[in-house]
């Protein structure tokens, strides 16, 4: 029963295609260079990265397009994440570096530090950073959330506070008493359980690994969603005070899902580090984070195969223009934010039901649009 | 070029041999022993001193120009045949010492500079600094007797005269304070002496009276060791309470700017309940005009700053109305999609004005009045630009509270942020009143980007860098609350001053962030929410 609702049509169809596409490029992947069905490691890092951004900009779908809560600092725990990944990357580098200090990163050598801040410890056992990578975003979410939604702090409010969050982050990873490699960040990775991260196995493997958290990931969503706790999301969404006098308490139902998601955040930046090869307080930046929001406004939210659709037509495009057109790239980011807002409410998603012309009653059934 | 400097110099060259025999040479009030030149042309830095010496007591005007010019490392002599003469940096004239004579010169390549010691710039320094010290004008009277301060003290007899002839009380106090640091310093001073100077100095500011009083400390007349313990306590506390003035001028500053930059946005936030992410670039295009102002009325900076006032107000809630009208007016009750929308219209202001202008800063020239300093007390001065400024930022608060609580526009904004359908009832049109709103809150934003464009550069990024603390101000003071915001921006720059110099400039900011964060949980709706029913939505 529950399986039948999680597993939908569309569901189904998106995972088939995720499937599909991610092993395609698997093998094209892994094919000698002379092949003509190979494709560069260069390709295959780009489409893992644009998986972990469809992560990201899945797990702000959770929360915007079932909750409505606008958070514009999604990108904070991205950048935890992928902060918590980049020290245990770092730490694997050891003698490798241009000091050649087999216990501590360049950058602390370059400080004229002289042992390794108490937050840094652990971080060359693998197991403990994975554990890491999901506690901190979450407690981060958690510790933001609590008193926020406790006092009913909502709407446009939040979201400033939100992004008041990330440039305050921001400001704090540039600097270098942080120990976090100030505004260089951090970078020149070499491998990760000893393999080459420039190696195509490793390469292929993490967008392999990308691919699978992306489709276990919207699974997991799917469920929340269809479950009891999801239509309380909804109710919350549509009707807060309506949902609290019917004895919800709303506040814990918003900080689990802000605290979920921020997990989700947090999976997509550990896995988006290894395939970039850096990390920077660049991640933190207000933008960066309304982009994303972008990605799921255009995508479509309320539906989190939009927000996936989003992202990569979003990053796709960043990509191509700022490669050819770099100068243009603001110019069209922009304009897509307000055309999508003024002309497209429903995103991508919405336009095939648009162009049937069953808008008015599928707008009434999800009650997107607030 | 050269040619031509070379068939000008010829004649000068032999005028200059012909001359050199008759020394000493009185040419335009400069008269120096031969002794004196060739110390000047020695390539021993030592040297100097005997002209030094020489310069320092003729008061003609030619020996200050010599030794500024000697001082700027503009004095040279020529390779071929050692003739000193000035060259300032950047002119095609030289002039020749000591006849004074002016002849077309640019080529360094045949000069040798005259060099001098750390210590004889010093002493040059000072040496002009005397000069100064009869000058008619009293505000250079004042300079010079505080430079006398800091450097070794002149000897008495020149600064009793000098005491003798002064009209202006504040100069008389200071050589007053000039002539105690003299007999502190002296060995042989008695106790009575001591004291009276002790007094003296205990009123003075300048660091140097504390050093000298230091030295006093151990005194063996415990009169004057009690009376100097005194002092320097005294010294402390003036000196502290200055320090803690100043932090508190600067925070006010900060304030008044943060005041500037989000009472605009206060208006348009708080009327129509719309967040206004461009509200930044709004404040940019201000600068903006301000800039371009000055490039159409170059080399008068202070009317193209008054014109870019209401110039700045008219691009900016002009660029608010189409704003309003192609944007905004769409989203009406969609207030998270408004959010983005603006976001958008942000990034396209800031790229068209990089691809437009330029991606680099401008720099936006101050006018003769907005700079230089306020002298409020003897050690505690303002900047003349964040007065101005703060007076500006208070104008223009009056004006917008005076244009919202006594005009029939303020009544029908007011009416609409209260109730909008009654309010249509009653007769006045909404869609109108927004449009009016949004254009004076950009409009303002525009003034204030002329105000901002006095503290720092003008660039594409201009707005980005405010727009957070903006909406902290606005958010934190209470929305749509006017006093709200003029007291929250106000204790947002104090809170910001106070905290940096204990952690800080990145730190104070994210304490203050954070604490913003914190207040928020505490207090939802800012320091003067907004009661009754319009508070309910």
């Amino acid at each position: 029963m529950l399986r039948e609702r999680v597993l939908n049509r569309s569901t189904t169809v998106f995972i088939g295609c995720l499937a599909a596409a991610a092993s395609a490029v698997a093998v094209c992947g892994l094919l000698p260079a002379g092949s003509p069905l190979h494709l560069d490691t260069y390709i295959v890092g780009l489409l893992g990265k644009y998986l972990c951004f469809a992560l990201l900009a899945l797990s702000i779908d959770l929360v915007w397009g079932y909750l409505g809560i606008l958070s514009l600092g999604h990108g904070a725990f991205f950048g935890l994440g992928a902060y918590v990944m980049g020290m245990h990357l770092m730490r694997e580098i050891g003698g490798r570096g241009v000091y050649g200090n087999p216990s501590l990163p360049d950058f602390m050598v370059f400080l004229n530090w002289k042992t390794l801040p108490w937050y840094w410890q652990g971080s060359d056992n693998l197991l403990f950073v994975c554990l890491l990578v999901f506690l901190v975003p979450g407690l981060v979410a958690f510790i933001f959330g609590r008193p926020a939604f406790r006092s009913r702090v909502s709407g446009v409010y939040l979201s400033i506070i939100t992004q008041a969050m990330t440039f305050a982050l921001m400001l704090a990873f540039f600097r270098n008493e942080m120990g976090f490699g100030g505004n260089n960040g951090l970078t020149d990775f070499k491998s990760l359980l000893g393999v080459s991260l420039q190696s195509e196995y490793m390469v292929t493997a993490l967008f392999c690994a990308s691919a699978l958290a992306l489709g276990l990931a919207f699974v997991l969503c799917r469920v929340v969603v269809v479950s009891r706790l999801g239509r309380v999301f909804v109710a919350v969404r549509d009707a807060e005070s309506r949902a609290r006098f019917i004895g919800y308490r709303v506040e814990n139902v918003k900080l689990a899902a802000f605290v979920f998601s921020a997990v989700l955040a947090g999976l997509a930046g550990a896995l988006y580090v290894p395939q970039v090869g850096i990390v920077n307080p660049g991640v933190f930046a207000p933008l960066f984070s309304v982009e994303m929001v972008v990605c799921v406004a255009l995508g479509g939210r309320g539906r989190l195969y939009g927000a996936v659709i989003g992202a990569l037509v979003v990053n796709f495009a960043k990509t191509r223009f700022t490669t050819v057109l770099p100068d243009v790239w603001l110019f069209f980011l922009g304009a897509l934010f307000v055309l999508v807002t003024l002309f497209l409410p429903d995103g991508l998603a919405g336009i095939p039901a648009r162009l049937r012309g069953r808008l008015p009653a599928l707008r009434a059934k999800s009650g997107v649009g607030m | 070029m050269r040619a031509l400097c070379r068939t000008l110099l010829l004649p000068c060259l032999l005028g200059l041999l012909l001359s050199l025999p008759q020394l000493p040479v009185r040419a335009e009030g400069l008269s120096l022993s031969p002794e004196a030149l060739d110390s000047l042309r020695s390539p021993k830095v030592a040297d100097r001193e005997r002209a030094l010496k020489e310069l320092g007591g003729d008061a003609s005007e030619a020996a200050a120009e010599l030794l500024e010019a000697l001082r700027a490392g503009d004095l040279y002599v020529r390779r071929d045949d050692s003739a000193l003469l000035i060259l300032c940096a950047g002119a095609n004239e030289a002039t020749l010492v000591p006849q004074g004579e002016s002849l077309p010169f640019s080529d360094k390549s045949l000069l040798r500079k005259v060099g001098i010691s750390n210590s004889q710039r010093n002493a040059i320094a000072s040496l002009l600094n005397r000069r100064l010290l009869r000058h008619a004008d009293a505000d250079i009277r004042r300079g010079a007797i505080e430079g006398l301060l800091n450097d070794e003290p002149a000897d008495r007899e020149m600064l009793l005269s000098l005491s003798a002839g002064e009209g202006d009380a504040r100069i008389r106090s200071r050589i007053e304070q000039a002539l105690a640091l003299l007999c502190v310093r002296d060995a042989g001073a008695s106790s009575d002496e001591l004291l009276r100077a002790v007094a003296v100095l205990s009123d003075a500011s300048p660091p140097q009276a504390a050093r000298a009083l230091e030295t006093l400390k151990g005194h063996a007349d415990p009169r004057v060791a009690a009376a100097v313990g005194k002092a320097l306590y005294h010294l402390r506390v003036t000196a502290e309470r200055a320090a803690m003035l100043e932090t508190l001028f600067f925070g006010l500053s900060l304030g008044s700017v943060l005041v500037l930059t989000s009472i605009g946005l206060a208006v348009t936030f708080g009327v129509m309940g719309v967040i206004n992410m461009a509200h930044g670039e709004l404040v940019m295009l201000g600068a903006y005009t301000a800039w371009g102002m000055q490039q159409l009325l170059p080399g008068r900076p202070g009317i193209a700053l008054l014109l870019a006032v209401p110039a700045a107000f008219v691009v900016a809630g002009g660029a608010g109305v189409l704003l309003e009208r192609g944007v905004i007016r769409h989203l009406y009750g969609r207030p998270l999609e408004t959010l983005l929308a603006t976001f958008g219209v942000s990034l396209i202001l800031q790229q068209a004005v990089r691809t437009l202008i330029s991606p680099m800063n401008r720099a936006v020239e101050s006018p003769a009045f907005m700079s230089g300093m306020l002298h409020i007390t003897e050690n505690f001065s303002l900047t003349c630009n964040r007065v101005y400024i703060l007076c500006f930022c208070l104008g223009v608060f009056a004006l917008i509270y005076a244009t919202m609580h006594k005009t029939r526009l303020g009544l029908e904004v007011r009416a609409v942020t209260q109730n909008r359908p009654i309010a249509r009832a009653m007769g006045i049109d909404a869609s109108l009143v927004d449009t009016l709103t949004f254009a004076l809150g950009s409009g303002v934003a525009g003034m204030a980007g002329v105000a901002l464009s006095q503290l720092t550069n003008v660039g594409p990024n201009l707005g980005q860098s405010y727009i957070v603390d903006s909406f902290m101000v606005v958010v934190f003071g209470g929305v749509g609350n006017l006093r709200g915001t003029l007291c929250g921006g106000l204790i947002l720059g104090l809170a910001d001053k106070l905290l940096e110099p204990v952690s800080g400039a990145m730190l104070a900011k994210i304490i203050l962030l954070a604490g913003l964060i914190l207040f928020m949980q505490a207090k939802p709706r800012g320091l003067f929410p907004e009661r009754g029913r319009a508070a309910e939505n």
